[in-house]
C-alpha cells in the first residue's frame, strides 16, 4: 500500500473485441496536483478515464483510492465515492436553471417530504459560484450558457458532488483565450483544496502552464509518469507520438499568384464589411476568439448561412452562391469546424462518406458505378493515410484524426481551387496534425489557395502567409507573416 | 469485426423467419405447402408495398403515418373510374398513382419548404385523406368495378397472383433504386447526417420531397390492388396500415433514426409478421390473442437487434 497518492491505477487491461485497449496500465495520482495524461487519440486515455469513472469495467489489475481498493460497476458509485468528470461534450440539462444543473440529484429538501428547498437550493448555488469567482447568475436557463460557463457549472456540480478527484477531458477545445484564464484560476484554486486534478488536452503550451505531473501513454501502454517541469515540448511530443518528430511546421517560400477568391463587403446577420482576397498558392489565417465571426464567414462564402449584402468572386468573376452545390461547383471546398456535425455521415462507410460530394463526377449516369467508386475510394484511402481495415468500414469506428482525414479526403476528391480548412485539427492527436499541417503545405505548394481558421494561434501564425483577426464580426486587422505574433493578435481580437 | 457484427445482425432476423416457419410447419403440416405459401404472399403484398414506401422516408430520417389513408383514398379514386365500360384500366390506375404523388409532394413539401415535423404534417394528412376519401364516395362502398381492374388484385399470371407479382417488381425497383442510384445514395445521407449531407452539396430538399412522393406513391399501388382485391373502393379502408408498414420496417432493421435500413430487410420484416398471422390463423388462434402475439414479436425483434448491434 503506497500511502502517498491518493489514487493509484495497477496492471489495468482492458480488451474490447479484437483491440487491446489498454495492456497493464498504471496511473499515480496524488492531492492537489494537476495530473496531465497524454497521448495520441487511440492512445487508451478516454478508456482508462472510463475505467475510472465507472462506465467500463477494467478485465483485471485494480484501484486504489484513499488506502482502499474500489470497483465501480457504474458512473453514480464512482461519483458517490468522489470522483466526477467534466465530459469534452458537456451533457447539462438545457432546460433547467443554472442552480437546479449543480445541485441535480442533490437538491436540498424540506425533511423527508422531498419537497426541494429552492431558496436553499439558489443560495447555495449563489454562494458556490461566488466561491468560484464566477459571475454567471444561477437564476439563468442552462441553454442560454456559453460553452466555457457551462463548464464552469460542470465543476461546480463537482463540488457539491464533494469530488475529490476531477476529470478533465478536453476543457479548453471550446473555449477561448480569457475563458482559459478563468478555468486555470478555478483549477488553482481546487488544487489548493486539495483536489486531484486528470487533465486531458492535446495542447502543449496549456499542459505545461497546468500540469504538475504528466503521464504518457500510447497504444495502451503507459510508457511513463515525469514531473511536468522536467520536460520540454520536443521531448514531451517524442514521448507521445514514439518517434522524433523535428519540425511540425514546415518552412515554405510562400510565391502567391492571381488572387482565386475575393469577396467585397460582405454582410449577414453575423458579421459586416468582410472584405478579402485569397491568391494562388496562399494560405490565409483567420483568427479570432469563439462567436467572434470566423465560421460563420466561410459558412456564408460556402453558402450554407446566407449574405445580405456583398460580392463574391472566383477567379475574377462574380458569382452567386446559393447552397454549398453551387459553391462546390464553382470550385470552393469547406472542411468543416464540426466534422461529427457536418462532416461526416456517421451511420456511413467510409468508401460512401468519401464519395458523398463527388457522385456526379464518379457517376454521371442514373446508376452508380460501384466499382469506380470503390477504386476512387480505396485510391483516397491510400493518399491521405486514413487508418481503416477496409473502406466499408463504417466511419463512427474511427479515431478522431482519421474522420477528420476522411472529411477532407472528401472535399478534396472533388478538386477545389479553393480550400478552406475551419479548424482542421480541433481534438485529434499529433502525429494526425502533422500529416495535416503538410498536406496543407502541400496543397498550398500545388497552387491552392487555403484559408485556414483555428483557434490555436501556434498553428495560425505556423502555416499562415498572412492573417485575418476577426472580432465581433468584422475584420480588425489584417497582419503579414513578419509582423504576427501571438501577443499583436490576440490584441486585436480581444474584445 | 463490425462487419461481422453487422451480417449478423442481418442475418438474425433472416434465422428467425427460417425458425418460424420451421416451427409452423411442424405444427400445421399445411403450413409448408405452395397452396398456403401463395396465399401467405398473396396477403402480405399490400403490407409489402406499403412497407417498401415507407422504408424510403424512414432512412431518410422521416416518417409516414398517412399510408392508411392514402390507401383508401386511392382506392376509391380508382374505383370511381372503374365502373364497366367507363375507361380503360389505364385511366383509374394512373389517376390512383398519381393522386398518390400528389399527396407525397404535398407532404414532403410542407416538411422541407414549411419545416414542420414529419409526424405531424403525415399525421394531418392522415385525417385530411381520410376526410377526402368519405367526401368522394359519400362515406359509401364503390362498388361495381368492371373486371378487367378487378383483374390487379383477383387475377392471376402463370398462376401466380398477379398482386405477388406486384410486389416482387416493387423489391426489384425499389431496391435498385437505393443501392445503385444516386438519390438511393443521398437518401442515406439526408438521412443519417443532413448537415454533412448539405455541405456535401446535396439539395437535402429535393431527396426528402423524393422519398415522401415513393412512399405515398406507392401507398396508392397498394390502394388500387386492395379496391381491386375486394372488388370496392372502400373509403373505410386501410386504417392502421401504417403500424404494420413501420412495424415491418423496425423488424426488419431500418433504423427510425435515419441513415440505416434495406429493402431486403424490409422484406423479411413483412415476411414474419405475414407468417405469424396466417399460422395463427391455421392454429385456430382466436385474433384477440394474435395482436398481442404479434405485438411482442415486433418489440422482441427489435430488442434482439439491439443486442446484435452492440
Amino acid at each position: 500500500m503506497d500511502s502517498n497518492f491518493l489514487l493509484s491505477v495497477e496492471g489495468v487491461s482492458k480488451s474490447f473485441p479484437g483491440v487491446k485497449a489498454l495492456n497493464n496500465v498504471q496511473l499515480n495520482i496524488e492531492k492537489g496536483k494537476v495530473h496531465a495524461l497524454m497521448g495520441e487519440n487511440g492512445a487508451g486515455k478516454s478508456t482508462l478515464m472510463k475505467i475510472l469513472i465507472g462506465m467500463l469495467q477494467p478485465d483485471s489489475g485494480k484501484m486504489i483510492f484513499k488506502g482502499e481498493q474500489v470497483r465501480f460497476s457504474a458512473v453514480h458509485e464512482a461519483i458517490a465515492a468522489g470522483f466526477s468528470m467534466i465530459h469534452q461534450e458537456l451533457l447539462p440539462f438545457p432546460e433547467l436553471t443554472v442552480a437546479e444543473n449543480i445541485f441535480m440529484g442533490r437538491e436540498p429538501v424540506y425533511g423527508w417530504s422531498g419537497w426541494i428547498n429552492r431558496k436553499k437550493l439558489y443560495a447555495d448555488a449563489k454562494a458556490l459560484m461566488n466561491k468560484l469567482g464566477v459571475t454567471i447568475s444561477v437564476n439563468r436557463l442552462m441553454k442560454t450558457l456559453s460553452v466555457a460557463e457551462m463548464q464552469m457549472v460542470e465543476i461546480a456540480k463537482a463540488i457539491v458532488n464533494k469530488a475529490e478527484v476531477i476529470i478533465m477531458d478536453e476543457p479548453t477545445s471550446a473555449i477561448s483565450g480569457r475563458e482559459v484564464d478563468i478555468l486555470f484560476n478555478i483549477i488553482h484554486d481546487l488544487k489548493k483544496e486539495g483536489i486531484a486534478i486528470i487533465y486531458i488536452s492535446h495542447k502543449m503550451d496549456e499542459i505545461f502552464k497546468i500540469a504538475d505531473t504528466i503521464s504518457v501513454m500510447r497504444d495502451g501502454e503507459y510508457i511513463g509518469t515525469y514531473p511536468a517541469a522536467s520536460l520540454n515540448n520536443q521531448q514531451l511530443i517524442n514521448l507521445i507520438v514514439g518517434r522524433e518528430l523535428n519540425t511540425v511546421f514546415e518552412k515554405r517560400a510562400a510565391n502567391p499568384g492571381a488572387p482565386l477568391l475575393s469577396v467585397q463587403n460582405l454582410c449577414s446577420n453575423n458579421f459586416a464589411d468582410i472584405t478579402f482576397e485569397v491568391r494562388q498558392g496562399e494560405i490565409l489565417g483567420i483568427a479570432g476568439l469563439m462567436g467572434a465571426g470566423r465560421t460563420e464567414i466561410v459558412q456564408a462564402i460556402f453558402g450554407i448561412d446566407n449574405i445580405s449584402s456583398g460580392i463574391i468572386k472566383v477567379k475574377g468573376r462574380e458569382i452567386k452562391i446559393a447552397c454549398p452545390g453551387d459553391a462546390i461547383h464553382n470550385g470552393i471546398g469547406l472542411i468543416s469546424e464540426d466534422r461529427k456535425l457536418t462532416g461526416l455521415v456517421l451511420s456511413s462507410s467510409v468508401k460512401h462518406n468519401i464519395t458523398l460530394a463527388a457522385l456526379k463526377k464518379t457517376s454521371p449516369g442514373i446508376f452508380l458505378d460501384l466499382e469506380k467508386e470503390k477504386k476512387v475510394a480505396d485510391d483516397q484511402v491510400r493518399k491521405f493515410n486514413i487508418k481503416t481495415p477496409s473502406s466499408n468500414q463504417v466511419v463512427n469506428y474511427l479515431s478522431g484524426g482519421n474522420q477528420q482525414k476522411v472529411v477532407i479526403a472528401k472535399v478534396l476528391l472533388n478538386d477545389p481551387d479553393i480550400i478552406i480548412f475551419d479548424e482542421p485539427t480541433r481534438g485529434i492527436d499529433i502525429g494526425a496534425k502533422t500529416e495535416i499541417y503538410k498536406m496543407i503545405t502541400e496543397l498550398a505548394g500545388k497552387g491552392k489557395a487555403i484559408i485556414m481558421i483555428s483557434s490555436e494561434l501556434i498553428e495560425v501564425l505556423g502555416l499562415s502567409d498572412r492573417i485575418l483577426v476577426v472580432r465581433k464580426g468584422r475584420i480588425s486587422k489584417e497582419l503579414n507573416k513578419e509582423e504576427a505574433t501571438q501577443e499583436v493578435i490576440m490584441e486585436y481580437a480581444m474584445e | 469485426m463490425n462487419l461481422a457484427k453487422n451480417y449478423l445482425s442481418k442475418y438474425g432476423i433472416l434465422i428467425a423467419l427460417l425458425v418460424i416457419c420451421i416451427i409452423l410447419s411442424i405444427a400445421t403440416p399445411y403450413f409448408f405447402t405452395a397452396q398456403n405459401l401463395i396465399i401467405v404472399l398473396r396477403q402480405v403484398s399490400i403490407n409489402g408495398i406499403l412497407a417498401i414506401g415507407v422504408t424510403f422516408v424512414i432512412i431518410a430520417g422521416g416518417i409516414d403515418l398517412s399510408l392508411g389513408s392514402v390507401v383508401a383514398l386511392t382506392g376509391v379514386i380508382a374505383a370511381s373510374f372503374a365502373h364497366p365500360g367507363m375507361y380503360p384500366v389505364i385511366v383509374p390506375v394512373m389517376l390512383a398513382l398519381l393522386s398518390g404523388a400528389l399527396i407525397g409532394a404535398i407532404n414532403g413539401l410542407t416538411i422541407t419548404l414549411g419545416k414542420v415535423a414529419p409526424f405531424i404534417v403525415t399525421l394531418g394528412m392522415m385525417t385530411i385523406a381520410r376526410g377526402l376519401a368519405l367526401v368522394l364516395s359519400n362515406g359509401r362502398p364503390v362498388t361495381n368495378l368492371s373486371p378487367s381492374f378487378n383483374f390487379i388484385g383477383g387475377g392471376d399470371v402463370l398462376y401466380i397472383p398477379v398482386p405477388i407479382l406486384l410486389f416482387v417488381l416493387v423489391i426489384l425497383i425499389s431496391s435498385v433504386i437505393l443501392k445503385y442510384t444516386r438519390i438511393g445514395r443521398y437518401i442515406y445521407a439526408v438521412g443519417g447526417n443532413e448537415n454533412a449531407a448539405k455541405a456535401s452539396g446535396i439539395r437535402v430538399g429535393r431527396v426528402k420531397l423524393f422519398a415522401y412522393i415513393m412512399c405515398s406513391g406507392l401507398a396508392a399501388l397498394a390502394g388500387i390492388v386492395l379496391a381491386s382485391r375486394i372488388t370496392t373502393g372502400q373509403p373505410n379502408a386501410g386504417i392502421a396500415y401504417e403500424l404494420d408498414a413501420i412495424a415491418a420496417v423496425v423488424i426488419g432493421g431500418t433504423s427510425l433514426l435515419g441513415g440505416r435500413g434495406s429493402i431486403a430487410g424490409t422484406v423479411i420484416g413483412v415476411l414474419i409478421i405475414g407468417v405469424i398471422n396466417n399460422g395463427l390463423d391455421l392454429l385456430n388462434v382466436s385474433s384477440y390473442y394474435q395482436q398481442i402475439i404479434k405485438g411482442i414479436i415486433i418489440v422482441g425483434a427489435v430488442l434482439l437487434d439491439r443486442k446484435n448491434a452492440r
